[in-house]
């Protein structure tokens, strides 16, 4: 423990604490986007036509299994060298359209599996009560899918604000990003390191209990409503 | 593309060590001595609650100054580094596997006389294998990702290839990078088909 100073740390801390900021502003943006972009996926995926499905299927899964920094890369470095549709994007959106479209993938699996979650009496309920396709969704479907996966999607929040410091790679000023520099200025790279952990695992450890408790929560509300559908099949 | 071969025994060694360290990790929080339980909790929380990059800068650049001990080449920062974060993760699905086993299965292994040792070999642990199988193909997928990152503390891989051509010659990024894409998802499509496979594997001859 010879190398350690507390008065580096001292000096370190609210340089690093500055990129605070930038790192939660970015882990929500990129949240927002994937949230947004999850329904896009989603509903390509229900489009009944086969080669369509098959194609969205293998995108997903082609941005699902390629790194996150390499497509992160891509959107930053190479995008603007794409003829025709390519242009210059700064760091910060390159990082939300980068981020966002890789979790996005997962966020639309989420979905799926909440909407595949929905009783089939309830798609029929909808169909002999005449309602509109549009009504269908937002009153009955949409409303039963997405509560119970919402500690997965609270889940992936915190998985998205832990890949978040890839983007201080293409120069977002995150709390990595500060370290990094800070570490690079004074050649002491040990104690603004250790600043970034600590604030990660301030920030995510009460949150990932927090996901927890939501999520025993909601089994106990949902097992609770199966039961008792159960013991009325049961007693019928 | 010569990075391939770094970016695969990347993949290898932090796999390897990977699943060493979640059996151990998952099976000390099993164990009834406390002191070891809450040690690896620890472990577990900590890499759990940290991300994977800011784990590998602190290996990288932190552990030497802290113990002025080298971990040896960037290769073992690297592997370490992931197969620690890794390791955490997985270990929660060995944990979660063998509680997931039916008490049952312990009560008749216990009326079988069998020894704590024998019971866990025997009995619990290859039902509780083929539950963590599935997973534990993802979680190679996810180790691939995260080879990625070994290009930021200075090794070769296909992304630090990758990068240098870009920098040679700007106007190739985009094929540079949709080629580096595709290497990757090449790597990843026997991951993919193999982690169905053990699904259908860990499915078979199991009620419900």
């Amino acid at each position: 423990m010879s190398n350690w100073s507390w008065e580096v740390f001292a000096e370190a801390f609210p340089i690093v604490l500055e990129g605070l900021g930038i790192t939660l502003g970015l882990t929500i943006a990129c949240y927002l986007f994937a949230l947004i972009f999850g329904f896009f996926w989603t509903f390509l995926r229900r489009i009944p036509f086969k080669p369509i499905n098959w194609i969205v299927t293998w995108v997903m899964e082609f941005i699902r299994s390629t790194p996150p920094l390499v497509q992160l890369f891509f959107i930053y470095y190479a995008w603007p060298m794409v003829p025709v549709v390519g242009v210059t994007l700064d760091p910060f959106t390159s990082a939300i359209l980068g981020l966002g479209i890789h979790f996005s993938t997962y966020i639309g699996e989420v979905y799926r599996s909440g909407i595949d979650g929905v009783d089939k009496g309830q798609w029929e309920a909808a169909k002999s009560l005449n309602f509109s396709t549009k009504q269908k969704w937002t009153k009955i479907i949409l409303p039963q899918a997405i509560p119970p996966t919402i500690p997965m999607l609270g889940n992936y929040l915190i998985i998205m604000f832990k890949e978040v410091p890839l983007a201080s790679t293409i120069g977002v000023a995150g709390i990595l990003h500060m370290a990094n520099s800070y570490g690079a200025q004074y050649w002491t790279y040990l104690e603004p390191l250790t600043i970034v952990a600590i604030l990660f695992l301030i920030m995510s450890y009460p949150s990932a209990i927090l996901i927890n408790k939501l999520e025993k929560k909601m089994n106990r509300r949902f097992d609770k409503k199966e039961a008792l559908n159960s013991s009325k099949g049961a007693t019928a | 593309m010569k990075g391939l071969t770094i970016t695969i025994t990347v993949l290898l060694g932090s796999a390897f060590f990977g699943y060493l360290f979640a059996f151990i990790a998952g099976l000390c929080r099993l164990s009834s001595n406390i002191f070891l339980r809450k040690f690896t909790g620890f472990y577990v929380e900590v890499f759990r609650g940290t991300s994977l990059i800011v784990q590998l800068f602190w290996l990288y650049y932190a552990i030497p100054m802290l113990f002025g001990i080298e971990l040896g080449s960037n290769w073992w920062a690297g592997v370490i580094a992931i197969a620690l974060n890794y390791g955490a993760y997985m270990s929660e699905i060995v944990r979660g596997s063998i509680l997931a086993v039916a008490k049952g299965q312990t009560e008749a292994a216990t009326a079988l006389n069998m020894s704590r040792f024998q019971r866990m070999r025997l009995v619990i642990f290859p039902q509780a294998v083929r539950m963590m199988l599935p997973e534990f193909g993802n979680y190679l997928i996810q180790m691939l990702k995260a080879t990625s990152l070994v290009s930021l503390i200075g090794m070769t891989d296909i992304l630090y290839y990758g990068d240098i051509i870009r920098s040679s010659n700007l106007s190739q990024a985009p094929t540079v990078y949709i080629l580096v894409l595709f290497f990757y998802f090449i790597l990843a499509l026997p991951l993919i088909f193999l982690t169905r496979k053990l699904e259908g594997i860990s499915k078979k001859g199991v009620a419900n």
